[in-house]
């Protein structure tokens, strides 16, 4: 079977600056795959050609059998990937509800049925109770968490999160990735995560990729990545938190 | 040499680029404005409007010229501005562009209807007693008064210039406009440099209304038309460029005088305006505008 | 509809109620001068609207609605003086015209990433350009004027939009019910939905799938074609069309004055605003007239003070504001 996501000799530069380097790596549908590696390794460069903001200079990207490289975002959103930001940013203005409702009126046409929807997955995300406040009213963990939700709102096959622990405290940190495990394995949605703190990265990854001057460095299941040299050296050895 | 043909033609483009420097003195004004405090001055040409009656008056009242009466009227315009951003609109900084419009509408309205009343609907001729005097250059026939009225407004644009490179106030203001959050971290008390920015874009437009008088009648109903024209020349030539202004005034002011001599004077501003769609959609950033990163 | 109307708690489907009644009577206490008035906010709430579901929901600052108004009047107007076609025709090509116009601002400045300011200016310098354009087409009378001629035969002809003052404030009337109406819809609807998303954040929208090309042409498309229809009321009730007074910029900010005022984004505030606003230059020209000032400009200046009063104490809108005062709107933290 082929992988749902395939990236492959991928590549991207600013002005001469090679920001994204030949990367190749496949996410297998099911799986919690991981990108890590020190700031300004690439990783967000990396994620925005996935989600169509960037197009790559070389190489393609797949998925579920099509190619995505070069689209605009909303036409990769609409085939099924969905992604949240690294600085959140919910509609303001709109209530919790509304939020996440324009997230599930993207395949659905009847309002009342996207309203219900969105409300269960507001439950899911324990913001039920919150869902008239306006989203600006929100804390910071409950505001990531309405980000997730109005992602997951628009029926992923493939998730993107960018830092979505980043400035959570670690009680939210575990909270966040027994959510994380609940999505990935109830509603079936892939993950593709970049991420900084280490302790979630190796609760939830079954795989992950180091990325270093936007190059890959290593690549496999967590527990053989962190073993590896050239890790250790370049990156855990210095910033790791575990 | 000078075929007839050529030398009229010669004659209009001249009396554009004349006419296209005060153009650009009052853009100046508008584009310091936009460019630092992001406030879209919806009633810049309702201030033109005004200090041209400014000028009339001392003019008609006490006999002084316009060239003179431009820096008094200046000065008082700086003041009114500063005061102006101290006390109203530095509210709607960075709020909506609709609602920064509809305060500063009503002010345009205010404005040009006080106009109305003092002085009427009539056009306004202030009859300078040089105002029919012109230089002869080989083919061409110069006004005397566009002359100095332009001579008078490089002075203002290069006092401007120096002021922005050469005094910490001008490189702090320049700062704000580059990176307002920097510009408040370092510790600029960037509410006075809003207010300074707002006189002087003030100060800008007074000098140009005062010089515009020498060679147009002051007329109420001209405060809209200039709004527009102002913010036309400001986004040709590109936001926070001040030479960019510079240079699309003289643009539309040979585009102006082109189009009045060669169609109908009272299509010239068609041609403004398909010059604007053009630089909107080719080139968004204006003519001298950085590329945004 | 029907949770349309059970959304509004009970208090607001009183205010509603009686609000409707109330207008649907005002012909029987009203003298003509009032009942003038009335058309005339009825009108404003009208073109007010159309430019809030532009403004207000998608997010899109058009500073240049007049270019509408004018061009709906104008096609329907030519069409009636110069081959006879009645207006309930005439109005589908001065749609046609009129949103033809909007889809070439639209994609002009959608493709091009012209936003904000920028796009505003992009809408005036349409507006006035097609303003200067009109002064000089012989074929509608150019700077001279268009008029639609009275004939005493034809007094009555409604369906010609030939008829009293009575008949053309019912018809101001059932274009601003509709108006709201139709804006209480959309803000529910999916493409509702999809413009509140954008006016918000379009990066956003765009990261939850929303085209927002698509979405913000088919705003400026429908709002377009709105005001168009404004237009053929305006050239049938006026009778007389000049371009500098249907295009001209003082005729765009007029319009949206209404609905920013009243608030923009929410269904009421164009009504609000309207009814703020038209009575209040009345009341201006009849207490200038009162107190012997005569000069031209006395009622506008106050009318500038009074507009940089209301924005000052609500920049807001007045309606987000009063629903709250008056608990109309459903409470949220």
């Amino acid at each position: 079977m082929s992988p749902l996501l395939a990236v492959a000799d991928v590549g991207k530069r600013f002005r001469g600056l090679v920001a994204v380097d030949r990367v190749s790596f496949t996410v297998e549908a099911g799986d919690i795959f991981a990108v890590i590696g020190p700031n300004g390794a690439g990783k967000t460069t990396l994620f925005n050609m996935i989600a169509g903001v960037l197009a790559p200079n070389d190489g393609t990207i797949t998925f579920r059998g099509e190619r995505i490289e070069g689209r605009t975002p909303d036409a990769v959103c609409r085939l099924g990937v969905a992604r949240t930001f690294q600085i959140v940013r919910p509609f303001p203005g709109l209530t919790v509800e509304d939020n996440v409702v324009i997230g599930a009126l993207l395949h659905r046409t009847d309002m009342a049925v996207a309203r219900r929807y969105a409300r269960d997955i507001l439950a899911t995300l324990d913001l039920f109770e919150k869902r008239d406040f306006r989203a600006s009213a929100l804390t910071l963990p409950d505001r990531k968490r309405l980000e997730l939700a109005r992602a997951l709102a628009t029926d992923p096959k493939l998730l993107l999160l960018d830092e979505v622990m980043a400035g959570l405290r670690p009680t939210e940190t575990d909270r966040m990735v027994d959510i994380l495990r609940g999505v990935n394995r109830d509603m079936g949605v892939t993950i593709l995560l970049i991420e900084h703190v280490m302790r979630a990265v190796m609760a939830l990854a079954g795989h992950m990729l180091v990325l270093h001057h936007g190059a890959p460095i290593a690549q496999g299941r967590p527990e053989e990545v962190v073993r590896d040299a050239k890790v250790i050296t370049s990156y855990l050895g210095a910033e790791a938190t575990f | 040499m000078f075929t007839p043909m050529l030398s009229i033609w010669l004659n209009v483009v001249v009396q554009g680029v004349l006419t296209g420097l005060l153009y650009g003195l009052m853009a100046l004004g508008l584009s310091a404005i936009f460019g630092v405090v992001r406030l879209v001055n919806f009633a810049h040409g309702e201030f033109a409007v005004v200090a041209m009656y400014a000028a009339f008056v001392l003019f008609r009242a006490f006999g002084l010229d316009p060239l003179i009466a431009m820096v008094p009227i200046a000065a008082v315009f700086f003041v009114v501005g500063f005061a102006l951003q101290r006390m109203l609109i530095n509210s709607f900084v960075g709020r909506p562009d609709h609602e920064q419009f509809i305060l500063l509408v009503g002010l345009a309205i205010v404005l040009v209807n006080a106009v109305l009343i003092v002085f009427g609907p009539d056009a306004q001729p202030a009859n300078l007693p040089y105002a029919f005097d012109s230089y002869e250059v080989g083919p061409l026939i110069i006004d005397k008064v566009r002359v100095f009225a332009a001579v008078a407004a490089l002075a203002v644009c290069a006092v401007l210039f120096g002021f922005f490179r050469f005094t910490s106030t001008g490189t702090a203001i320049r700062a704000c406009a580059d990176n307002l959050i920097g510009a408040a971290v370092v510790g600029l008390d960037v509410r006075r440099l809003y207010a300074v920015t707002f006189g002087i874009g003030l100060a800008c437009v007074g000098a140009a209304g005062s010089l515009m008088v020498t060679i147009a009648d002051a007329v109420p109903s001209l405060g809209p038309a200039y709004t527009l024209l102002a913010f036309t020349i400001v986004i040709i030539g590109g936001l926070g460029s001040m030479a960019g202004a510079l240079v699309a005034g003289l643009l539309i002011g040979v585009s102006e005088a082109l189009a009045g001599f060669l169609i109908a004077p009272s299509m010239k501003s068609m041609f403004s305006f398909a010059l604007l769609v053009a630089v909107l959609v080719l080139r968004p950033q204006g003519l001298l505008g950085k590329k945004p990163a | 509809m029907i949770s349309l109307w059970g959304d509004m708690n009970r208090r607001g489907q009183v205010v509603v109620a009686l609000a409707l009644l109330l207008l649907l009577v005002a012909p029987l206490g009203a003298t003509r001068y009032v009942l003038s008035v009335l058309t005339l906010i009825l009108y404003f709430v009208y073109v007010g609207q159309a430019w809030n579901l532009m403004m207000g929901y998608a997010g899109q600052l058009s500073l240049g609605h007049a270019l509408y108004v004018g061009l709906g009047g104008y096609v329907s107007a030519a069409l009636w003086v110069h081959f006879g076609i009645g207006p309930w025709l005439g109005v589908f090509p001065a749609v046609a015209v009129a949103a033809a116009f909007g889809a070439a601002i639209g994609w002009l400045g959608f493709r091009f990433g012209i936003e904000g300011v920028y796009f505003a200016l992009l809408t005036i310098a349409f507006a006035e350009f097609t303003r200067i354009g009109f002064d000089h087409i012989g074929f509608v009378g150019g700077a001279g004027g268009l008029f639609i001629p009275y004939e005493e035969q034809r007094l009555g002809q409604w369906w010609n939009l030939r008829g009293s003052q009575l008949f053309f404030y019912y018809l101001a009337f059932a274009l601003a019910a509709a108006a709201v109406l139709l804006t209480a819809l959309l803000a529910r609807s999916r493409l509702g939905y999809q413009w509140i998303a954008i006016r918000e954040d379009e990066t956003a929208a765009r990261a939850l799938g929303i085209d927002v090309f698509r979405a913000k042409l088919k705003a400026v498309l429908i709002s377009s074609s709105m005001t168009a229809i404004g237009g053929v009321f305006y050239a049938f009730y006026y009778n007389s069309l000049f371009p500098a007074q249907l295009f001209d910029m003082g005729r765009s900010i007029e319009l949206i004055l209404g609905p920013i005022v009243g608030g923009t984004g929410t269904v009421f505030g164009p009504v609000v605003g309207a009814f703020i606003l038209t009575p209040l230059g009345e009341i201006l020209i009849s207490v200038t007239e009162h107190l012997g000032i005569n000069a031209p400009g006395a009622k506008a200046v106050f009318f500038g003070l009074t507009l940089m009063t209301i924005i000052y104490l609500v920049p807001t809108g007045v309606w987000p504001w009063l629903s709250r005062k008056l608990g109309l709107a459903r409470r949220r933290p």
